[in-house]
Formats: C-alpha cells, sequence, structure tokens
C-alpha cells in the first residue's frame, strides 16, 4: 500500500462531505424548507405545468397509504411501460443502428425491475443487446428510480420532524419538485462535464477498426456521456457498455473517474445532512455521519489493503512475484488503490457501477463489497433509502440500549414501541432472509448449482453477491455466474423486489406511526443520541446484526476460501 | 408457602428470602408443567428450544439404535439434556416469579372468605351472607365485625384493623365524609359502628383485583414486554433461517452437518437468555412493588412509572411533616414573653392536634412554662370551627384565644401594633403560619407555627433532578408561602392555592408538552387530576373517588413512596434491557466455539478461527450449549431482584450498563466456554477427537 492509496480515501470525504452540505442547503429550500432557490424562476412555471397535465394537485396532504399507492402506482406503470418498449425492440427500428434484436423474456423482466427498483442488475451487455432507443427507456428509469428512493427518505424523516400529525406530505410534490430541481439539471450538466472530460455522446453505428496485429475489432458507440452522468448521479450503476467505469469510454482518465465518485456520493452524503435540517437538529447529524463515513474508511482500507497483499496462494505454490499486489481484473488506467476505493464506494453506496472485476479480487478483498451490502445499503446507501435504513438500525439500536436507562425508549422525541418495532425488525427479517434462502435454493438445485462457473467456496461467494446486490438494490456483479439463465434472472428479480418494497414500506408505516405521536421533551433522563457513546454503539449495532446474520455463509464463502488458499488448496 | 413472607409488623416492607425451601418445591414441580408446549407458546424463544431439544432427543434414538454410533450417541445425549435443561431453567425461573407472587395472593385470598354482614332493608337489620350483597346496599359493621364488602362509609367512625391487606398493625380511622371514607372488605372493625354503603360486587373487589394481579395467571403483557417479545422471535426467526441455510451451504461444500449440530447452533443463537428470563422480570418488578406496600393495578402503569419525568407532589405530609410546628413565640409591644408563653399554653392544653401539641412542647422547652397554674379546675376549652377559625380557653371571667391574624385581631377588636405586624408578615413571607394570641380583648403577640420540611427530602429531589426527572409541589398556600417551602424543599416548581379544577389543569397542560407525570392523591378533590395523570397513586387511606381514579394504590398512604415507584419502574426496564444485551452479545463467542467446530472437516484451515483452542468439535459444541443453558439459573438473583438503580442522568447509567452487561455479555462467555471446555476435556464427556 502507498500512503497516496490511502490518502485518497481521506481526500474523497473530505472534498465530498461539504459537496453533499451545499446539496442539503439546496434540497431542503425546495422540498420542505419552503424557501425560495436561485432556480425557481425557470422551474417553477415548468413544475406548474406538469402538475396541470398530470390533473394533481401539489398542495393536499396525504396520508401515507395514499402516498404509498401512488408511489407503487408510478413504480408499476414504469415497469409495465419498460417491458412493453424493450419487448417491442424488434418492431422500432429508429435508433437501431446495430440492428439489435428481440431481447429473451427474463432478460426483460429481470432489466426491468432492475431499473425500476434502482438496482440496475445488468444480465446482458448492454452493447451487444439493446439499441440506442431502448437505452433511452432505461435511462428514463434511471432518472425515475431514484426520486422513488427520496420519497421514501422524505416520509420517514417527516415521520420524526413532525408530531401529531396524520399526513405525510404530498407525494406529486416531492416526486416532480425532486426531478425538476435536482435531476435533471445535475445530469444534465455532469453530462457536459463528461464529454469535456473525453466521454463521447452520439448516435453513430458502431466504429469499425482494424487493429495493428491485423485483428477487426468492433467499438460499440453511444449517448455514453448523457448515460453515464444519470447512471452515476443517480446510483444507478447500469452502463451502456458491459465493462461499466472500466471502460474507456465511460471513465477515460483518472479525473473522470473521480468525478463519478464525486457524482454518486453526493446525494447520498446530503440526505444525512437534509434529515438533521428537517428534524431541525444538526446535531444527530454527527453519529450518523460519523458510522457511516468510519465504516466507509474501514472497508476501503481494508480492500486496499487485502488487494494489496495479494493471493497467498501463490506464495503457499512458491511462486513468488516482484509485486504481490493483485492486478487480476484492475485498469491499469486507475491502479488497485483507485480501483478498490472505486468498488468500496459503490458497494458502500448502493449504486453497483464497478471499475475493476469483483470476481478477480482475494477472499477478503471480495468481501468487503458482500458485506458493505450485506449491512442492508446504509453506509451511505442509495439516494435517500441508505439514511432510511441507517435510521431502521438507529430505531433497534435504542431500543435494545434505551431499555438500559430505564425509560420507554425514544429517538428524536419519538417513542419506540411494538409497532416501531415491529417495522423495523420487518424491514430487517426481509433482506437478510431473501439472501440466505436464495442463495441455499441456488446451491441446493440443479437449474442454480449449474449457473455457477466455479467451484469451492468461490462459488457459493459468487451466489451470495449476486443475491446480496440485487437485495441491496446495488447492482453490481461479482461475477462468475450465468446471471442471464432463468433461474438467475428470475430470482435475483425476486430478490430485487424484495429488497426494495418489503423492506422500505415497512419503514414507511413505521413513519407514519412515529408521525402520529406528540414529541417528548429531552430531558436529563432522555438517552442522549448525539454523543460518541450512541456513534459506538450504532456502529455495534450495524456490525454484529450484519455478522450474527451472515457468519456461517460468510465462513463457508471467503473465509474458507482465504484459510485454503493461506494453505494453498486450490479449487478446481 | 405462607411461612416464606415473613411480616414485619413495625417495618413497611414484607421481606422475603430468594432461595426459600417452599417455593423452590413449588417452582420444581412448576418448571416441569410448563414444559406442556400450549404453556411455551407464549414463549417462542423457549418453544424454539424445546423444539429441538425434541429433534435432538429423536435423533438420540436414532444413534442409540445404529451400530457405531456410540461417540455420536453419546454427544447427542448430552446435547439433548443441556437442550431440555435449558427450557426446565426458563419455566424455573418463572416459576420462582410466579411463586413468590402466588403466596402474597394465598394470603389476600384467606380474607376473601364469606361473613355474615347486615344488611339494612327499609330500616331494618337483616344478616345476610356477603356473597348476596349489591353495589349500592347498605350495611351497618359493628366492633368486631369483618367489613364484608368494599364500600364508603355514609355514617359513623370507626377505628378499623388493616393489617391483612396492609401489613400494619396500627388501627386507622374511617369516618364519613372527607377523605377517609374508603373501606375494604376482608378487614375488621376494632371499635364503634359505622354504616357503610357497598361500592364493589362480589369479584371485583378491591381484594379481588389485587389477587387477580398478584397471581400471574391473569397478567397481560405490558406495552414494552410486547415490544421486546417481537424483537425476540424476529430474531428467532431470522437465526432459524441460519441455521436452516447452514445445510444447503454445507452440503454445497462437500460436508455433512448433523441435525444435533444445527440444533445446537440455533438454540446457542436465539436469545435464550432474556427469552428465558423476561417473564420473571415482569412478575417480579410487580412482587416487588407489592413489597413496598404498592398495588400496582396495571403493569403497564409500572412502566409509565419509568417514563414519568414529572413528578407533582403534595406539601404536606410529602415534602413537610405534616403538621406544623410551633417554633418561636413574638410578643407584642408591651408585653413580656412569659406572660404570652403562660397564655399560648393555658389555650393550647387541651388542644390535641399537633399543632396545639407543639404548643405546649415549645412553650415548655423553650420558655419553662409547665402549665402548673393555679385556675386549671375552671378551664373550659373552646374547640376550633372553621366559622370563627380560633380555639382557646375560658377560666373564670378571663377568656384567651388563638388562631387566624384577622379573626383573632377582630375578636380582640384591636389593631396590630406595627412591629408585631411587620413580624407576621416576615412569618408568612417564610412559608411559616402566624397565630395570634389575645387575651381578653388584648393582643398579646403572635406564635409562629413553621412547616418542616422533612430531613433528607433536599437530597432525593437533587438526584431525581439528576436523572432527569421535574418536581412539582402542589399546595393550598398561597404563592408567597408556597415559594418559600418550594425553596427550601428544593422543588422544581409549584402550584399555589391549588383547587381540584387547577390541579386537573396543571396535570393536563404538562402532558401536553409531552411530560409523562406522576402524582399522590387521596381526597375525592384529587380525583379529576389522578384520572388525568399517567401514574396515578391512590392513597390506601383516600376516599373511594381517589381510589378508582388511580391506577397504584399505596396501602401505607405514604406520598413519599411516588418515588420508589418510579424507581422501580425504571429498573423494570434496565433489567430487560441489561439481559437482552447480554443475550445477544454473547452470540459472539457463541460463534466462535461452534463454527470452526462444524466446519473444520470441510476446511481444515478455519480453526484458525477456534480462537478460545477448544478441544475437538464435539466439546466446543457441548461447552457452548452447556454455557447457554447454566446462564439462566445463574442470572435468576439479578432477574428477580433486578437491576440496581440509582438516580442519575441517563448517559451515566447507559455507560456503567453497558460496560457491565454490553461489554461484559461480550467477554464472559469467551470464559465462561472455555472453563467448560477444560472441564468435558478433562470428565472427557464427549469424544476429544479433532
Amino acid at each position: 500500500m502507498t500512503w497516496q492509496g490511502v490518502l485518497q480515501i481521506f481526500v474523497l470525504l473530505i472534498i465530498i462531505l461539504p459537496i453533499g452540505k451545499l446539496l442539503s442547503v439546496y434540497m431542503y429550500k425546495f422540498l420542505d424548507g419552503g424557501k425560495k432557490t436561485f432556480a425557481d424562476r425557470f422551474f417553477v412555471p415548468v413544475e406548474k405545468k406538469v402538475y396541470r397535465f398530470l390533473g394533481v394537485n401539489p398542495d393536499s396532504e396525504m396520508s401515507w397509504t395514499r402516498y404509498l399507492f401512488i408511489l407503487l402506482a408510478v413504480n408499476f406503470v414504469g415497469f409495465v411501460i419498460l417491458t412493453v418498449l424493450i419487448a417491442l425492440q424488434p418492431v422500432l427500428t429508429w435508433l437501431n443502428p446495430a440492428h439489435m434484436g428481440r431481447v429473451p423474456f427474463w432478460t426483460n423482466i429481470n432489466t426491468s425491475i432492475s431499473f425500476v427498483t434502482n438496482t440496475n442488475w445488468q444480465n446482458y451487455s448492454g452493447e451487444t443487446t439493446f439499441s440506442y432507443l431502448s437505452q433511452i427507456w432505461l435511462t428514463v428509469e434511471q432518472f425515475l428510480s431514484p426520486v422513488s428512493g427520496i420519497c421514501i427518505f422524505l416520509v420517514v424523516v417527516r415521520g420524526f420532524a413532525r408530531s401529531n400529525s396524520k399526513t405525510i406530505g404530498n407525494f406529486w410534490r416531492d416526486f416532480i419538485r425532486t426531478t425538476i430541481w435536482l435531476v435533471i439539471p445535475v445530469a444534465f450538466i455532469s453530462a457536459l462535464v463528461l464529454i469535456a472530460l473525453g466521454s463521447p455522446d452520439n448516435f453513430s453505428p458502431y466504429v469499425v477498426a482494424h487493429t495493428l496485429q491485423g485483428g477487426k475489432q468492433i467499438i460499440a458507440q453511444g449517448p455514453v456521456a448523457s448515460m453515464t452522468s444519470i447512471m452515476q448521479f443517480g446510483d444507478n450503476g447500469g452502463a451502456i457498455f458491459n465493462a461499466n467505469a472500466a471502460h474507456p469510454y465511460l471513465a477515460p482518465n483518472a479525473p473522470s473517474l473521480l468525478f463519478q465518485l464525486i457524482l454518486g456520493m453526493s446525494v447520498p452524503v446530503a440526505c444525512v445532512f437534509l434529515f438533521g435540517k428537517m428534524i431541525k437538529d444538526k446535531l444527530q447529524v454527527k453519529p450518523i455521519m460519523a458510522v457511516m463515513g468510519i465504516l466507509f474508511i474501514l472497508g476501503a482500507f481494508l480492500m486496499y489493503h487485502y488487494e494489496t497483499a495479494g493471493n497467498p496462494a501463490l506464495a503457499a505454490h512458491g511462486i513468488h512475484l516482484a509485486s504481490t499486489k493483485n492486478y487480476e481484473g484492475k485498469e491499469s488506467r486507475f491502479g488497485v488503490g483507485t480501483s478498490t476505493l472505486f468498488n468500496n464506494t459503490t458497494t458502500a453506496v448502493s449504486w453497483g457501477s464497478v471499475a475493476a472485476a469483483n470476481d478477480s479480487m482475494t477472499p477478503l478483498g471480495g468481501l468487503i463489497p458482500l458485506f458493505n451490502m450485506m449491512t442492508g445499503e446504509v453506509i451511505f446507501g442509495s439516494w435517500g433509502v441508505g439514511m432510511v435504513g441507517m435510521l431502521a438500525y438507529a430505531v433497534l439500536t435504542l431500543f435494545l440500549a434505551g431499555l438500559m436507562v430505564g425509560r420507554t425508549p425514544e429517538y428524536l422525541g419519538k417513542k419506540i414501541e411494538s409497532f416501531e418495532v415491529k417495522m423495523a425488525v420487518l424491514s430487517m427479517i426481509i433482506p437478510s432472509l431473501a439472501i440466505l434462502v436464495l442463495s441455499a435454493l441456488s446451491v441446493a438445485i440443479t437449474s442454480g448449482q449449474t449457473g455457477i462457473f466455479n467451484h469451492g467456496p468461490h462459488g457459493l461467494t459468487e451466489v451470495l453477491y449476486a443475491f446480496s446486490s440485487g437485495v441491496g438494490n446495488n447492482g453490481s456483479a461479482f461475477g462468475g455466474l450465468n446471471a442471464a439463465s432463468p433461474w438467475y434472472s428470475a430470482t435475483v428479480g425476486i430478490a430485487m423486489l424484495l429488497g426494495r418494497y418489503p423492506m422500505y414500506i415497512p419503514l414507511m408505516a413505521m413513519g407514519a406511526s412515529l408521525a402520529k405521536k406528540q414529541r417528548i421533551p429531552v430531558t436529563a433522563g432522555t438517552f442522549p443520541t448525539h454523543g460518541i457513546l450512541f456513534t459506538i454503539l450504532l456502529m455495534g449495532t450495524v456490525l454484529v446484526v450484519g455478522v450474527l446474520i451472515f457468519f456461517p455463509a460468510l465462513a463457508l464463502g471467503p473465509l474458507a476460501e482465504q484459510f485454503a488458499a493461506n494453505a494453498g488448496k486450490l479449487f478446481g | 408457602m405462607e411461612n416464606e413472607s415473613h411480616k414485619e409488623i413495625s417495618g413497611r416492607t414484607k421481606t422475603q428470602s430468594l432461595w426459600n425451601k417452599d417455593l423452590i418445591g413449588f417452582s420444581l414441580r412448576q418448571s416441569v408443567r410448563k414444559l406442556s408446549p400450549k404453556q411455551l407458546m407464549g414463549n417462542p424463544v423457549m418453544l424454539v428450544v424445546e423444539v429441538g431439544a425434541v429433534l435432538t432427543t429423536g435423533e438420540m434414538f436414532r444413534y442409540l439404535a445404529t451400530s457405531g454410533q456410540g461417540s455420536n450417541f453419546i454427544f447427542t445425549l448430552q446435547i439433548s439434556i443441556w437442550l431440555w435443561l435449558t427450557v426446565l431453567f426458563a419455566n424455573f425461573a418463572e416459576a420462582m416469579a410466579e411463586g413468590r407472587g402466588k403466596a402474597h395472593a394465598d394470603e389476600l385470598k384467606k380474607m376473601r372468605t364469606d361473613s355474615p354482614a347486615n344488611k339494612i332493608v327499609d330500616g331494618k337489620i337483616v344478616s345476610v351472607s356477603s356473597s348476596e350483597l349489591s353495589v349500592g346496599d347498605v350495611v351497618v359493621v359493628k366492633a368486631g365485625e369483618v367489613i364484608p364488602a368494599d364500600g364508603e362509609v355514609i355514617q359513623g367512625i370507626a377505628s378499623v384493623d388493616e393489617s391483612a391487606i396492609t401489613g400494619e398493625s396500627a388501627p386507622v380511622v374511617r369516618e364519613s365524609g372527607g377523605d377517609r371514607s374508603a373501606v375494604t372488605g376482608g378487614t375488621t372493625v376494632l371499635s364503634d359502628e359505622i354504616n357503610v354503603v357497598v361500592t364493589a360486587a362480589k369479584g371485583e373487589s378491591f381484594l379481588d383485583k389485587m389477587i387477580a394481579l398478584i397471581e400471574a395467571g391473569v397478567r397481560k403483557k405490558t406495552p414494552n414486554e410486547v415490544a421486546l417479545s417481537l424483537l425476540l422471535s424476529g430474531l428467532s426467526m431470522i437465526f432459524i433461517v441460519v441455521v436452516v441455510s447452514v445445510a444447503p451451504f454445507a452440503s454445497y461444500s462437500h460436508t455433512h452437518v448433523s441435525v444435533t449440530v444445527l440444533v445446537a447452533l440455533l438454540v446457542a443463537l436465539i436469545p435464550t437468555t432474556i427469552g428465558g428470563l423476561l417473564s420473571a422480570i415482569g412478575i417480579s418488578g410487580m412482587n416487588r412493588l407489592y413489597e413496598k406496600n404498592v398495588i400496582a393495578l396495571s403493569g403497564r402503569a409500572v412502566e409509565a412509572a419509568g417514563d414519568v419525568s414529572v413528578i407533582l407532589l403534595d406539601k404536606t405530609g410529602t415534602l413537610t411533616m405534616g403538621a406544623r410546628q410551633a417554633a418561636t413565640l413574638v410578643p407584642a409591644e408591651g408585653i413580656d414573653v412569659p406572660a404570652l408563653a403562660r397564655a399560648a399554653q393555658l389555650a393550647s392544653r387541651s388542644d390535641e392536634t399537633p399543632e396545639g401539641r407543639s404548643i405546649v412542647s415549645l412553650c415548655r422547652d423553650q420558655y419553662g412554662v409547665t402549665g402548673n397554674f393555679e385556675e386549671k379546675e375552671d378551664l373550659l376549652f373552646v374547640e376550633f370551627s372553621a366559622q370563627t377559625k380560633m380555639s382557646g380557653v375560658d377560666y373564670g371571667p378571663h377568656q384567651i384565644r388563638k388562631g387566624a391574624v384577622k379573626q383573632v385581631a377582630e375578636w380582640a377588636g384591636e389593631d396590630i401594633e406595627k412591629q408585631l405586624s411587620r413580624a407576621i408578615d416576615d412569618m408568612s413571607r417564610a412559608g411559616s403560619t402566624p397565630l395570634l394570641v389575645a387575651e381578653d380583648k388584648k393582643i398579646l403577640g403572635a406564635i409562629e407555627l413553621k412547616d418542616i420540611v422533612k430531613t433528607g427530602i433536599k437530597e432525593r429531589l437533587s438526584m431525581l433532578r439528576a436523572a432527569g426527572i421535574k418536581t412539582v409541589m402542589i399546595t393550598g398556600d398561597n404563592p408567597i408561602t408556597a415559594a418559600a417551602i418550594a425553596e427550601e424543599a428544593g422543588v422544581d416548581d409549584y402550584l399555589a392555592e391549588a383547587t381540584p379544577v387547577s390541579k386537573m389543569e396543571y396535570v393536563k397542560s404538562v402532558r401536553s408538552e409531552g411530560y409523562m407525570v406522576a402524582m399522590v392523591g387521596d381526597g375525592t378533590n384529587d380525583a379529576p387530576a389522578l384520572a388525568n395523570a399517567d401514574v396515578a397513586v391512590a392513597m390506601n387511606t383516600g376516599t373511594v373517588a381517589a381510589r378508582q381514579a388511580g391506577n397504584m394504590i399505596d396501602l401505607d398512604s405514604n406520598p413519599t413512596k411516588l418515588i420508589d415507584i418510579v424507581e422501580a419502574g425504571k429498573q423494570i426496564l434496565i433489567t430487560r434491557g441489561a439481559l437482552t444485551t447480554f443475550s445477544i452479545v454473547n452470540d459472539v463467542a457463541k460463534y466462535f466455539a461452534i463454527i470452526p467446530a462444524m466446519f473444520v472437516v470441510a476446511y481444515p484451515g478455519i480453526e484458525a478461527l477456534n480462537v478460545m483452542h477448544l478441544t475437538s468439535p464435539k466439546s466446543a459444541i457441548l461447552s457452548a450449549i452447556i454455557f447457554n443453558a447454566i446462564i439462566i439459573p445463574i442470572l435468576i438473583p439479578l432477574a428477580l431482584r433486578g437491576v440496581k438503580y440509582k438516580a442519575k442522568s441517563a448517559s451515566n447509567i447507559l455507560r456503567k450498563n453497558l460496560l457491565i452487561y454490553g461489554l461484559g455479555g461480550l467477554v464472559v462467555p469467551f470464559i465462561g466456554i472455555k472453563l467448560i471446555d477444560m472441564v468435558v476435556t478433562t470428565l472427557h464427556l464427549v469424544s476429544l477427537a479433532k
């Protein structure tokens, strides 16, 4: 490891914190702050036209069930439209210079779920599957699915911010404003930045190049900069090309990759600050930011460390290289440090873009991104929902530890009673069970087993990773799995749905229940939730819950592989 | 059973020894009876353990029938035994708690026998059985008779022996009107005769409710218990899936994990420690209150007590000694002190109120007036009345009066001279009550009656403040007096010139700010405020209205008890939280014992995770299960007694408990399992083959 490699982890956080903070100020203004922003004179007329077109009233407050119903309806309509448009690809010949044909049924369903749930799991290669037109349909969902996450966030946080309230906001207002004020302008500007940094943006036919060795290479083209901009800003992670951020068109150089890192982290970090603004208590931001930050640094550092230490099996077999660094599957443009930082970031943030092949990591190096996702994507997480997941952990932490101060546990002045506990536990059970059950089924039945390309513990890791990525709505792939097979298309599809709706609906219900409650004033008898003690407790809960649930599976996957590699054992 | 509750007649607490022969015998029998799955339905964690025990027992017989499985048989036999013991230990804990409650209930039940009642029907007395009485009936109870039902005295005054329910041997006075009119069925009239109107039908009396509450049978889970049970069930569900998924993961890894080992892993992971002790904690919390002579009419109220952040305390009797005590004599100008003292002593000699007695002793101790006056034969005592607001004595032609300043001055027909008037104002400001003394139309001076704040109150209140609890004094005094006493007692706020309406409004306004309120009341005028408070403690001596408005009843009628109640409520929650945390963090060590043992055959390198260096896979798993089982009885005393609580700030308490139960819970099982493994190895209980 070099000091520069370690330093850049901290540099990234130092850059992203003020950006997130500034963004939260802006977001608060156009969301719940009721303040004017500099852009209002452009956006307000557009906003009004949209409301008129949809025939909705943005000012009427909704109950959480109504809010949820519309949210689900919008998501479902998006899913149906996407499925139909993808199915129509052979018919719609416009913007299809490479003559892409029919998309397999399971790939269509899987992809539609994937893009609607903000997962962007891709069991296909974009450049050999979709026409430019279909890519545009996918991009539309990349704009809308992160906004759904912000809506979930707003409902839950309003639960803490409001008291004695039966309503939880207006879906249309939250949804449309976030789209107009935030998603579209930032995506537009950052696409221009990406073009400036060297990414192409066109609808040209694929270019055929003749290599020096006399070979023929087809170089795929497309609206790379515009698609990459929203894919990274919206923490979607579903790229136009299969190689994702490792593709030279997506990230031609290190500055471009750094810009994309900042882009993807900006809203998740801003959501933590936004939470503090909405509950009008900035002190509460500290422990949550600290837990996310420490887990982030820990992950990035360990991953970098294991990849630098390299594969112990080599030494065990008497192979000694000049450098132990594990270069397999990494881009020489970025090197080990930046590649691991990028992959740690995109799994901590429920994002899923990759700049290096996870399948080629050392066992423990691969364990880090896997564990990042197994925590429920709360290390910053995706737009809004990462923060919501962390709040669920906070509720559980306070319920357990809060009893120890001799009062009915409370968080941010709201009592945590059986309904809140039930909902928080439910949101924790569903994703964990989905990962374990679907993985167990996959290694137990033939159609699952045949899709695993590697034997031994590495194969188990590949399966665990796929379902953790699906449930976490992350979308990054470990690789080594026949993800396009009907079995994995269907089961990962189920995982993505379980990790989105059944996981967050209980938390929205919890938010609504909290909003109805009265606020309890703070006294010396109140459990302090802004100090170091709470930071340690919250981090402990995230880690202990993750370890307790996944330890046996991880012991047979990455841990067993590492121990075997130490002993020089190989798996055919 | 009855013997194990040692009532100390003089003391106020009924202490029970924790390890009593009868109680243990009862608990042992109960713990076997509670093995019935129907009984365990209420405790999902233990139900899982029992199902696991059945599975391993089946496995054990399978190994017994198969040849060459000797080592597996011995292992599975021992695992099964320890799993059954785990359930029995948990049942035993619950039975212990219930047994202690049952002993109290049995005592009370003895009072609930039918007794003859003299019912008044159309002015005639008819003898009926107490079970035939209904609400609204009027009965006459004479000296030596048992009061047949709960009721209110509507005529007469009597002294009543309530020792059966309060444990207090001194008889109490019950009289019609006022705040001491409620009587409890089953208590005995010692003197005089009273007419009582029945207020509770058979089966719904105070005694019945008390018995039902103390007998844990009808005990409903409290809201917090429900929430915690949900969390524990959720965790158990997760761990069932974790363990079930291990089987396919293991077979994918070309290794076989036996049912016994899977069950052992499951039982080790699910929170058995808290699952086994949860109901014992709740029951014993109610019992602890009972031992302090407080009957909580619902578990919810006990929990709410822990959440209270504002306590309303009556000034008189709670913060102060109750009766005001004479402190000084201030003569009027031109009157010498001995003359004033003589008059004051004379006027108070037949005054049997505590105030009157305190004047006599002040005159004797400080002014040497012993009362050997020649006129004593002719003394004619004039009683205090609400109209005149004064009392006094007539002897011969002379008249002495003492009483409220305004009234006595009017009686004397004289203005109070300037200096004395100023002294009297000073007394009021300081929170004292001035009494004016006059003889034969001449003002002699004033007596200062001081409300003396109880010793130790200030310290106790400041501890509550540190724990975030605000104390408010309720008094009928004027604001000036109230402020002075509030300052002396160290309360945070006061409500002066309190009326039933202003008390209720105060409770409502504090609650609307989000605070939970506790208060004590005895009179009918307290009832509206009690009904609005979260924790409402009614004095047993109080009126029926007050008792019905309250959710707890203090049998000793000691208002300071409110502080004990709050602490008891907190103690229950702390004990639950501490044991839950302990139980969950225990899992870390158990994983390090069991996981390497399970997978070492498939991946020998995983032995590196065996950080405790346990001898063999079988010894490791058995040791973890033994630890898991014996930790329950080890913690029974803690569950029954509760984690110690001292009023301190939340962060202080948390830091301490986290260190003991959080960090302790992480470290202790590593040591415990290692020690057990050493014993298992030494005794060669299972195969020690790696």
